[in-house]
């Protein structure tokens, strides 16, 4: 079938071989023909040499989600080999390197296979053994480029861009691009039945990972601390805010750093540092990921006692243990939700791509220091570490910072004593006194039993005050934290409602199965605990779909338990093999179950 | 009970330090611990140290983690904001609280279980980023506040209250500290405040990490014949190597001090600590040799006291990452934040 911008590429490499600026050099130069593109790095945890694939789909539509099926397969990889010819959809095409005959059982008469020899030409061209591997790379850049009628000139502009330092690199790439390019025409009729032509869809967008937005986001917020511990997806979070530090934080004047980031011994480290800036007044925050998230949890649980702002991101792995660490799932939702011991409940936030990353990671800030609790950004390694098409991110320049409740100077200097826990104002927030500025806000930070006045205390009544009080903080919260995206359909009885980046798969889910009239709204969570707006939402359907990426339901079971709703209307529809969710997979599930109803 | 604020009497007779404070403003809540706790005892020494150097109480903070040790920064200095977190981790606290205001002094008060058990990353970590604060260790062998389990820092031989001797090799902060860096190292005793209140100031005023060992019995769970932490047996092996005298920057040094046995040092803030080595082969300008004397009398079964180690030419956490000087906490927002022609610019490379 004859389609253009609907053709999903998979390309199967090497783990350590440069693939990776080959592949992104694809992905941008579809982009910048104005076509929507989806972007998924599947990867190893090793650093060389293991299997590694990069799937683009080109989406005309605009879709955010990755789709399962493969056009085109670019096998580079002789391990995998068997294996990636076996995922081509029947009618698509494979491309191999060709230098080596092939084994005789692996063929398959329903796609077209095409040899290219990517090692000989490269062998030929270039000298060294890294160059060749390296030039291999970029020169399936230019076969894929004329399979699928990519413009040359588009990847010749980038190319000079992104080498512009360095003038010998972009003759070499682009002599490999050609060698690729022609060698893919001279073996069959370009462009192929599946291809894509320039749109303007693009224009306005950029293409982003989460990790860079939150990181990009933390700056703006103008966090200046940023204590972490290396975990794999959240890693790049903080090396992105490092290098928007070193190019927006060094003061003029000195040269000095007006950033302070500590890459601490452990998690249990990170987040002390965390918590003790914040406690001094900084605006502080950690990545990390569900390993650390355990780690942190006794801090977490003080933070949420004596009050102190945390903002943690959770870019959440598949668990348990250590897992899959470079697979996706949001499977931390009960675990942050009540990190710690003892009755604690913790703020999350839930961004649906790279672009709620930026802005929530300011909400973030404003949410902890307003309330005066751990907030944490539950992003996920589908969201944190590929590259999405997002709308350019803007910044208001009314923003201002909210700093929450604290008292300055002169205001404790005014007041008669000033205590610490107490609930002046009827919203569960009390009132803060930074170090540092006035012996009159000193008081005693404690995670043992305080009292409203912030003594001390092993009475009963005087610790169950304050315990109480956290839960008007808890209602207070309910109602400023961010709204829940919904849309209603032409029907009223059933809807879905999904959390982050189960987003793009339930969105393009509703358009399919709307195309076979099956109308469902929709809901999507933004934050915890949940607001008025999904408690109605519920109550308006009679069967709500609850999508999401772990095996035990967990945000139903926060749904049921947070707003005591109706079990009975929550339907399950749980992906968790680690692969980023699909449209097909909810599509699949939602027709299910109402098939089942009906047979009932 | 220690919510109950000690009645402020002033005499007005008292000393008062440079702003004007007698040491009753250093005061805290009434202690909790068992009488006779030389946690108490510390807790007095360091009323004393910061009075005496005339610290500016909002300007001081208090940190601390688990413990009877532990408890004690609510008994000094009620005008300084405390922060008593979780076991083992006021480290990791006070490196943030740091991170955040460098202008202001931070005491860690910890214990051996806090420090050399579950906090000994954390202790370690602090050491090595040459964290600028005072960090006191109050060693008494045991984990006082769970009832006298035996801490890292027991010795071999070592008797319990009741059941068998402790049989494994314990862990010396000073000797720890000294192998991994640390830029002022003293040991002392609960039981002198004359030795110890000068070398508490000295550490509160060097820059950099100063480590404060202070043997303080546990009287309820290790002050007992047969334990090597207890009242007795410190007095009988306690060998002074060097003391020193904390001179202020203002205060001219009256004393002539004879250069053979006195060694004057200058610290960053213009300040002179006055050291008088006690015995005369002790030589604290060398990792190497500190360590080895600190090993013989170790193995001697003496417990070095004093002024162990100083090295003030090594720079701090701040100044190692290059950060601004004014504390981060007080950098205006507004000016954090690039704005949003710089994000539309900035956002040309993801096009
Ligand atoms: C995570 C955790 N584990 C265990 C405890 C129990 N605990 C409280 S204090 C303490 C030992 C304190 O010993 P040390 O630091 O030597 O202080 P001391 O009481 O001797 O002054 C322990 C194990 C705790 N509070 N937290
Ligand atoms: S138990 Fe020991 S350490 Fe704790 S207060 Fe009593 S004497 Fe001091
Ligand atoms: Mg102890």
């Amino acid at each position: 079938m004859a389609t253009v911008n609907d053709v999903v590429i998979k390309i199967a490499t090497v783990n350590g071989t440069g693939s990776a600026s080959a592949n992104s050099l694809l992905m941008k130069s579809i982009f910048r023909m104005g076509i929507p593109v989806v972007g998924k790095n599947y990867f190893p945890s090793n650093i060389q040499g293991l299997p590694t694939w990069y799937e683009i789909r080109v989406t005309g539509d605009g879709y955010q989600s990755r789709s399962n099926r493969v056009d085109v397969m670019v096998a580079m990889n002789a391990q995998t080999y068997a294996r990636d010819m076996a995922d081509v959809k029947a009618g698509g095409w494979l491309i191999y390197d060709s230098t080596w005959p092939r084994g005789q059982q692996l063929d398959r008469d329903d796609i077209t296979v095409i040899g290219i020899p990517f090692s000989r030409l490269c062998n030929e061209n270039f000298d060294g053994a890294r160059a060749r591997i390296l030039m291999k790379n970029i020169a399936y850049v230019g076969a894929v480029a004329a399979l699928l009628g990519i413009d040359l000139d588009v990847i010749t502009k980038l190319l000079e861009e992104t080498f512009a330092a360095k003038a010998h690199l972009i003759e070499s790439n682009m002599t490999a691009i050609q060698l690729g390019f022609d060698a893919a025409r001279e073996t069959i009729s370009c462009p192929l039945p599946m291809s894509v032509a320039a749109m303007d869809e693009t224009s306005g967008s950029i293409i982003m990972d989460g990790n860079t937005a939150a990181g990009l986001g933390c700056m703006y917020a103008g966090a200046t601390v940023g204590a972490w511990y290396p975990i794999t997806p959240s890693t790049s979070l903080m090396d992105a805010f490092r290098d928007f530090c070193l190019q927006y934080r060094i003061d003029p004047e000195s040269g000095k750093r007006t950033y302070c980031i500590i890459q601490a011994e452990d998690e249990l480290a990170a987040i002390g540092m965390v918590l003790g800036a914040a406690w001094n007044g900084a605006r502080s925050f950690t990545p990390t990921s569900g390993p650390g998230i355990s780690l942190m949890s006794e801090f977490i649980g003080y933070a949420y006692y004596a009050e102190i702002p945390t903002v943690i991101f959770n870019v959440q792995r598949t668990g348990p243990s250590t897992g899959m660490p470079t697979r996706t799932q949001q499977c931390d939702i009960i675990s942050c939700a009540f990190a710690s011991h003892g009755d604690t409940r913790h703020v999350l936030l839930f961004p649906a791509d790279p672009g709620e990353c930026f802005y929530m990671a300011v909400e973030a800030f404003d949410m902890a220091e307003r309330l005066q609790t751990p907030v944490i950004v539950m992003s996920d390694l589908d969201i944190g570490m590929n590259d999405w098409m997002i709308p350019e991110l803007e910044w208001d320049e009314n923003y201002v910072p909210d700093r929450g409740k604290v008292l300055n100077a002169e205001q404790l200097e005014e007041m008669d004593k000033f205590y610490r826990y107490l609930d002046v104002d009827g919203d569960g927030i009390p009132y803060r006194s930074l170090p540092g500025v006035h012996p009159k806000g000193a008081y005693f930070t404690r995670g043992s039993g305080h009292t409203k006045f912030g003594a001390y205390t092993e009475d009963s009544a005087a610790y169950q005050e304050v315990i109480d009080r956290l839960l008007i903080k808890w209602e207070t919260a309910r109602t400023i934290l961010p709204k829940p995206v919904i849309r209603f359909s032409k029907s009223n009885k059933a809807g879905i409602i999904t959390i982050g980046s189960g987003d793009g798969a339930c969105e393009e889910a509703l358009n399919r199965l709307a195309k076979q009239d099956v109308n469902l709204n929709y809901c999507r969570i933004k934050a915890f605990p949940f607001s008025e707006e999904v408690s109605d939402f519920i109550r308006q359907h009679d069967v709500v779909y609850v999508v999401e990426q772990n095996r035990d339901a967990q945000l139903r079971t926060l749904l049921i338990n947070d707003i005591e709703a109706d079990q009975s209307k929550l339907v399950p529809l749980l992906h968790y093999d680690g692969m980023p969710i699909t449209a097909g997979f909810v599509v699949d599930g939602v027709l299910l179950e109402i098939a089942k109803g009906q047979a009932a | 009970m220690s919510y109950i604020a000690k009645p402020k009497v002033s005499h007005p007779g008292m000393p008062k330090n440079k702003l004007g404070l007698t040491s009753r403003d250093y005061e805290g809540t009434v202690s909790t611990l068992c009488a006779g706790c030389g946690h108490d005892s510390v807790t007095a020494a360091i009323i004393q140290a910061v009075f005496e150097l005339g610290i500016e109480p909002h300007m001081l903070a208090k940190m601390s983690g688990i413990g009877c040790s532990s408890k004690t920064p609510a008994y000094f200095v009620s005008q300084a904001h405390g922060f008593n977190s979780v076991h083992g981790r006021m480290p990791s606290v006070t490196t943030g609280a740091n991170a955040a205001n460098r202008d202001m002094k931070y005491i860690g008060v910890s214990g051996d279980g806090d420090s050399l058990s579950i906090g000994v990353g954390q202790f370690v970590h602090a050491i090595r980023r040459n964290l600028n604060m005072c960090y006191v260790i109050e060693n008494n062998g045991v984990y006082g506040l769970t009832k006298g389990q035996f801490s890292a820092s027991a010795d071999i031989g070592s008797l319990p209250k009741k059941g068998l001797p402790n049989t494994q090799e314990p862990i010396d902060p000073a000797s720890t500290a000294l192998s991994l860096g640390a830029t002022y190292i003293a040991r002392s005793f609960s039981g002198d405040k004359e030795q110890l209140v000068p070398l508490l100031k000295g550490a509160l005023m060097h820059r950099g990490f100063a480590l404060v060992d202070i043997v303080s019995p546990c009287v309820t769970f290790n002050d007992h014949e047969g334990s090597t932490k207890s009242y007795a047996h410190t007095r009988q092996f306690y060998h002074h190597v060097a003391d020193i005298d904390y001179i202020p920057p203002t205060e001219e040094i009256k004393a002539s001090y004879d250069l053979g046995e006195a060694m004057p040092i200058k610290l960053h803030d213009g300040s002179t600590i006055i050291l008088r080595k006690v015995d005369k082969e002790y030589d604290l300008t060398s990792r190497a040799s500190a360590f080895k004397f600190l090993r013989e009398r170790f193995n001697a079964g003496e417990i070095t006291t004093g002024l162990l180690y100083l090295d003030e030419s090594r720079v701090e956490m701040h100044e190692l990452l290059g950060n601004v000087d004014t504390p981060l906490s007080q950098l205006p927002l507004e000016d954090l934040i690039p704005g949003a022609e710089e994000l539309k610019k900035l956002q040309a490379r993801y096009r």
